[in-house]
């Protein structure tokens, strides 16, 4: 038997029993219960389970258990609540961004990373970090206008 | 007029009053509609509607998940016909409710009604009379049949429609708190894969059962006929179970599929049931007049929902429960019974949300999946979810169309004579229609049954392909025809729009060419063939907005299209703006829609706004790829899609119209967007690209 892997989940230290290949997203969804983070396509191509991995926006369905060990995981429950929204969630609701929104927590992921490294962000780097996550609905220029208002929303902030 | 014929539909189908709402004591109402949410935002706009009626907070509001139950049967959710038929049902049965609870009051109060006045549900009266809804819930029985003469509040009064009210259901999907149907689990549930092969139409020639010995976890190994999958304890276990199951079969035969890159003859050839759409009988054309013919190709297209489809099932001694994100539960109900020979009362099919498409994607398909795993594992939930690559080259497609429209242009420049042929599979492939299943798991089974080749409704009901086939302009004389193929090795059913975009596409093409050909503008070419003020209004509205004729930056070029959807629902107009520095890539889109009443003026611009980037990700972008043998766009890699790096900019005017009846709005943009980008395409280069997806290499292949 393993003996487990520890890791940190939405800030609290845990320890996985499932196999070190398994991958991340199936350890979330599965053993964790943690839902928000989504199987679009298990090959890194659609942004839907990306989550954070000690701050940086990666594809959890092709991410293997083993290399997440020690590090902190952040998946889009960690990053805000009805109660405590992450300003991009904030921002996501005030403008009503979503559709089915199936896509839309693999967004919230990619913009909270980036407007964690860069704060004040052009629209062509809100594009670019965003150039991961597909949508079907269309739901793009919401989702864009959205991101901006949650950098000025953290300005006003800070 | 009988009294039945004002009732809307879905009152109709179902007029008990107690199937659409109910009154809770404890101070909410429940609405159970029977149309479902499919992130086009109709739990929403039922909300409000149904909390405007009765002067209640939209939090009293809550929606009951639609199952073929309880829920009144409303037929399939879609056509951007939710609101019309839904909504209206929704709005008479919560104005007659309000009326019934108001009597009661009254009569405990012994006032008359009039004097009575409610806020939030409150009931107030003279000097100190009060009660509520919530007091006189239990007094006030729902059981009755709908009242077409009742008169729900005028449009003027009311406070809620026809403002933009966040959607209900958009936070809990912000948060990830909001299930979807992928997140769901039952006590017990276990977990299926299916395999199919590449092939469509492949027979499994044999499978060497031996690759799964000593697999952990697995329950169940089903095989009946060509349909293979298993059922394992966990999804972890079953993913690896299917990677085993695909070294292991062998698959043989299967359908001949045509040539990718030579559609048009392909479609042209194939045995198809010709019939005439609509005919105008006119003059005869007059000495002078010219004839212009252009063909024109709309591929085949893939639904590519965000999320593969996904469905639970479980088969209990009582019969069997699915769960399903499908847009027709009762529809599916009815294949599902045809499959398994139940009778229709023995299944009950729900409804949980799922990624969206706006189309009929692989919903229903995996839902039979489910059910036929879950009979190897009574009593057992069993969740089925399929792979992106049967999502993507699995589910029905969107048909490919080849169109040809001959137009005869008299020396006034005016049309005198049009005609626009088709020629391209059926857009209907539905379950329910019909006394033969149309889901793909049928078609593979020990028994199977025949492939449901799909149909086009008549356009009395919306039409198939041939959708907006008929112009709506005025001219004199016209030949609308279809040929409708009864082969399908690729199979196909409702995507949105079903065949308006490809035939918007081609009509405002068409008028694109002949106005410049005559040296006029496309926008003045237009409004002189047009009476229909709503029509002109948008067009006018779309053309003012994006300052129609002015500058236009180096490199690009702008375009414009005009369709009403269905020519009976909503109006649409769409000036697109197109980069061509590199792969053609739309910068900007100016829509102007006229919906009738906009119950929820946000939502319409979501869905509007959405439609049109949908459709720009079509025409410029999407082609579902084959060989002569298999479906090879089957992952995003080989089906790409619109990315955020390459989304338009989209502005959308609604014409207010607040006293005209809701046409809905899901899915107007698609063809005058497709056509706009074309024309914008022309305007840039003098070329014209006529058949989709508008690439760069295909911008070259036209210049030649
Ligand atoms: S599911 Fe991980 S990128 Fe698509
Ligand atoms: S909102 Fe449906 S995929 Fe983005």
């Amino acid at each position: 038997m393993e003996a487990g892997t520890r890791l940190t989940v939405n800030g609290a230290g845990l320890t996985v029993n499932a196999v070190p290949e398994t991958m991340l997203l199936d350890v979330l969804r599965g053993e964790l219960g943690l839902k928000a983070a989504r199987f679009g396509c298990g090959e890194g191509l659609c942004g839907a389970c990306r989550v954070l991995v000690d701050g940086h926006p990666v594809a959890s369905c092709n991410t293997p258990l083993w290399s997440v060990a020690g590090r902190a995981v952040t998946t889009p429950e960690g990053l805000g609540t009805a109660d405590a929204p992450h300003p991009v969630q904030a921002a996501l609701i005030a403008e009503q961004a979503a559709q089915c929104g199936y896509c839309i927590s693999g967004i919230v992921v990619s913009a909270a990373a980036l407007l964690a490294r860069s704060p004040d962000p052009d629209d062509a780097a809100i594009r670019a970090a965003l150039d991961p996550n597909l949508c079907r609905c269309g739901a793009h220029n919401r989702i864009l206008r959205a991101v901006r208002r949650a950098a000025a929303m953290r300005d006003r902030a800070a | 007029m009988s009294a039945e014929a004002v009732l809307p539909l879905g009152l109709r189908v179902t007029p008990q009053l107690d199937r659409w709402l109910s009154i809770a004591p404890e101070g909410h109402v429940t609405l159970s509609p029977g149309k479902v949410e499919i992130g086009q935002g109709i739990l929403t706009a039922l909300a409000q509607i149904c909390a405007d009626e009765l002067d209640i907070a939209i939090e009293r509001v809550r929606l009951r998940p639609a199952d073929t139950a309880a829920s009144p049967n409303e037929g399939v959710t879609s056509g951007s016909l939710s609101v019309s038929d839904c909504g209206l049902s929704v709005r008479l049965a919560a104005a007659q409710t309000r009326g019934l609870l108001l009597a009661e009051a009254a009569r405990l109060l012994s006032v008359p009604q009039e004097a009575l006045s409610v806020e939030d549900g409150a009931i107030t009266g003279p000097g100190n009379l009060a009660t509520s809804y919530w007091e006189l819930a239990d007094k006030v029985s729902l059981a009755r049949p709908a009242d077409p003469a009742v008169q729900p509040k005028a449009p003027g009064a009311r406070t809620l429609t026809g403002r933009p009210v966040p959607r209900i259901d958009l936070a809990g999907k912000v948060f990830g708190t909001r299930p979807f149907i992928h997140d769901l689990d039952e006590p017990g549930m276990v977990h299926g894969r299916v395999l199919r092969p590449l092939r469509p139409g492949a027979t499994l020639e044999s499978l060497d059962e031996a690759a799964l010995a000593g697999l952990d976890g697995l329950i169940a190994l089903v095989r009946d006929g060509s349909f293979l999958g298993l059922v394992c304890e966990s999804e972890v276990q079953a993913e690896a179970g299917l990677a085993r199951l695909a070294t292991a079969a062998r698959w043989a035969g299967g359908f001949p599929l045509p040539d990718q890159h030579d559609l048009s003859p392909w479609l042209q050839g194939e045995p198809a049931e010709a019939s005439i759409v609509d005919l105008r009988e006119g003059a005869a054309p007059s000495p002078g007049t010219r004839r212009l013919v252009r063909r024109y190709l709309k591929p085949y297209l893939a639904h590519a929902s965000i999320g593969p489809s996904c469905a639970i099932a479980t088969w209990a001694e009582d019969g069997l429960r699915v769960l399903t994100h499908s847009q027709g539960i009762f529809n599916l109900r009815a294949d599902l019974a045809l499959v398994f020979g139940l009778p229709e009362d023995g299944i009950v099919v729900g409804h949980a949300e799922g990624a969206g498409c706006y189309g009929h994607n692989g919903a229903d398909d995996a839902a039979l999946d489910a059910a036929l795993l879950a009979r190897a594992v009574p009593g057992r939930p069993v969740r089925l979810r399929w792979s992106r690559a049967d999502e993507l080259a699995r589910s029905p497609f969107g048909a490919a169309m080849a169109i040809e429209i001959a137009a005869e242009v008299g020396e006034d420049g005016r049309i005198a004579g049009w005609s626009h042929e088709i020629w391209s599979n059926g857009y209907v492939a539905r379950p329910g229609r019909a006394g033969s299943p149309a889901l793909l798991a049928s078609f593979d089974l020990e028994k199977p049954f025949p492939l449901y080749i799909s149909q086009d409704p008549p356009l009395a009901g919306g039409g198939g392909a041939q959708r907006n086939a008929v112009p709506l302009y005025d001219f004199p004389a016209w030949r609308i025809a279809k040929n409708r193929l009864l082969t399908m090795p690729l199979r196909t059913s409702s995507m949105r729009a079903l065949g308006a975009f490809g035939n918007v596409f081609a009509i405002e093409s068409m008028m694109d060419e002949i106005a410049h050909e005559q040296g006029e503008d496309p926008l003045a070419f237009r409004l002189r063939h047009l009476s229909d003020e709503r029509a002109r209004t948008v067009l006018e509205r779309a053309a003012a907005n994006a300052d129609w004729g002015g500058a236009v930056a180096e490199g690009r070029g702008r375009g414009l299209a005009f369709a009403r959807y269905k020519n009976t629902g909503a109006y649409c107009a769409v000036v697109a703006e197109i980069d061509l520095a590199a792969e053609p890539r739309a910068t900007q889109l100016w829509i102007a829609v006229d919906v009738g009443e906009a119950i929820n003026p946000d939502g319409v611009a979501n869905q509007i706004e959405g439609g049109a980037v949908q459709a720009t990700s079509w025409t410029l972008k999407e082609e579902v790829a084959f060989t002569r043998e298999e479906v090879t766009s089957a992952s995003w890699e080989s089906y790409p899609i619109l990315r955020f790096g390459e989304v338009p900019e989209v502005t959308v005017e609604i014409v207010p119209r607040l006293d005209l009846p809701p046409l809905g709005a899901g899915e107007c943009a698609q063809g005058p967007t497709a056509a706009a980008l074309a024309n914008a395409v022309h305007a840039a280069l003098g070329v014209r690209v006529r058949q989709m997806p508008i690439t760069r290499d295909r911008i070259i292949a036209a210049m030649e």
